[in-house]
């Protein structure tokens, strides 16, 4: 899909500079923007490294194993087709935590880890369980608490504070979050 | 309310920087050599990005200054208008859940071109904090075991990914204003 958008962004765009006359101006710009994409990513390089730094002190600390144990209450509510103390639990706690603080790398195994762990309480192997689109929904749709890459992006674009959206991004993750629980609960009934 | 959130964006970096390192030190991790060790990744996640930044800018720059985008712009300004929406970030919007590098890409040149700390680049970053990959995870992750049947989950999460740029819209209106 991304293959298609991405020819037809270039292809429309070359043709209707040449319908608009701007043939010249256009292909400055696709250059342009690929010298930008440079400058851009040298920007990034240094808040990048601070951030994964930071990141894998956190991974090594146990942090995220702390905090997804402190978590049974709600993933009970959550899942409630998954046995308490099931291994499917932890995982998924895992993958939540370490999502929320924007730790993608570590998540995936642990994401992996938790769908063949559901997947083994499944009966029908080839349907996912309500658990799994609960899982995966929120997964989509994970309260992110700082977006580090936004807060880079920005600053590499000369913003005059950088990190004002995290507020804002924070309120608007949590309200993205309750809208796809809700939704699979509201989709569970009536499926 | 609205201060909350302000005061949240100013100590939400220091009090997690403080908080991993002190943690990691009580617990006994080398926190300096650790954090060398992890900043090392910086250079390598960098360079995965730069070519689809290179893709996206060239594509987006083609299609700014041909004149596609702002045709696009006005065909679709009624219904980003219903909903409030600056149609500038209505692109960003529509790749967030495709593709995560291609809207790192997408975000970037939005910032570059209306600015980070225009109504449109705050409206662009609190969505592009607020959302995420659907398609590609969703197949990662039922590929992986064999499901076949995803049943709801693909509508639920573009709910919620509606929801969040919603979300975004009102709550930068709210807290910065137009």
């Amino acid at each position: 899909m991304v293959n298609i958008v991405w020819l037809l962004m270039i292809v429309v765009g070359f043709l209707s500079a040449l319908f608009f006359g701007r043939l010249e101006g256009t292909t400055q710009s696709a250059l342009d923007g690929a010298k930008y994409a440079v400058e851009l990513c040298i920007g990034l390089l240094g808040i990048y490294a601070l951030w994964l730094g930071l990141m894998k002190v956190a991974e090594k600390s146990g942090l995220v194993k702390i905090i997804s144990k402190r978590m049974k209450g709600i993933m009970t509510a959550l899942f409630p087709g998954v046995p308490a103390g099931h291994p499917a639990m932890g995982a998924m706690a895992m993958n939540i935590i370490a999502n929320m603080l924007g730790l993608g790398n570590a998540a995936t195994p642990f994401g992996l880890k938790a769908m063949h762990e559901l997947q083994n309480i499944s009966t029908n192997k080839d349907v996912a369980t309500h658990d799994m689109c609960m899982f995966l929904i929120i997964n989509t749709s994970s309260v992110q608490l700082i977006p580090a890459t936004v807060v880079a992006l920005r600053s590499a674009a000369g913003s005059a504070n950088p990190s004002e959206i995290i507020g804002t991004a924070l309120i608007a993750t949590t309200c993205s979050t309750l809208a796809g629980i809700s939704a699979a609960k509201l989709l569970k009934k009536y499926s | 309310m609205i201060e909350a959130i302000r005061i949240i964006s100013i100590v939400a970096i220091p009090a997690l920087i403080v908080l991993v390192l002190g943690y990691g030190h009580i617990k006994g991790v080398k926190v300096y050599d650790t954090f060398v060790e992890g900043a090392k990744e910086g250079l390598t996640t960098v360079l995965r990005i730069f070519p689809y930044m290179v893709a996206m800018f060239v594509a987006i720059g083609v299609f700014r200054s041909s004149g596609a985008m702002d045709f696009l712009v006005k065909v679709l300004a009624p219904l980003t208008n219903l909903v409030g929406m600056p149609t500038e970030v209505l692109p960003l919007a529509l790749m967030r859940p495709v593709s995560g590098i291609a809207s790192i890409g997408i975000l970037g040149e939005v910032l570059k071109t209306y600015g980070s700390d225009s109504f449109i680049g705050r409206v662009a970053s609190t969505m592009m904090g607020s959302t995420e990959t659907i398609f590609y995870t969703l197949s990662l992750y039922f590929g992986a075991v064999g499901i076949k049947k995803a049943r709801y989950t693909l509508i639920g999460s573009l709910l919620a990914d509606i929801a969040g740029v919603a979300a975004s819209i009102i709550i930068c209106t709210l807290v910065f204003g137009r």
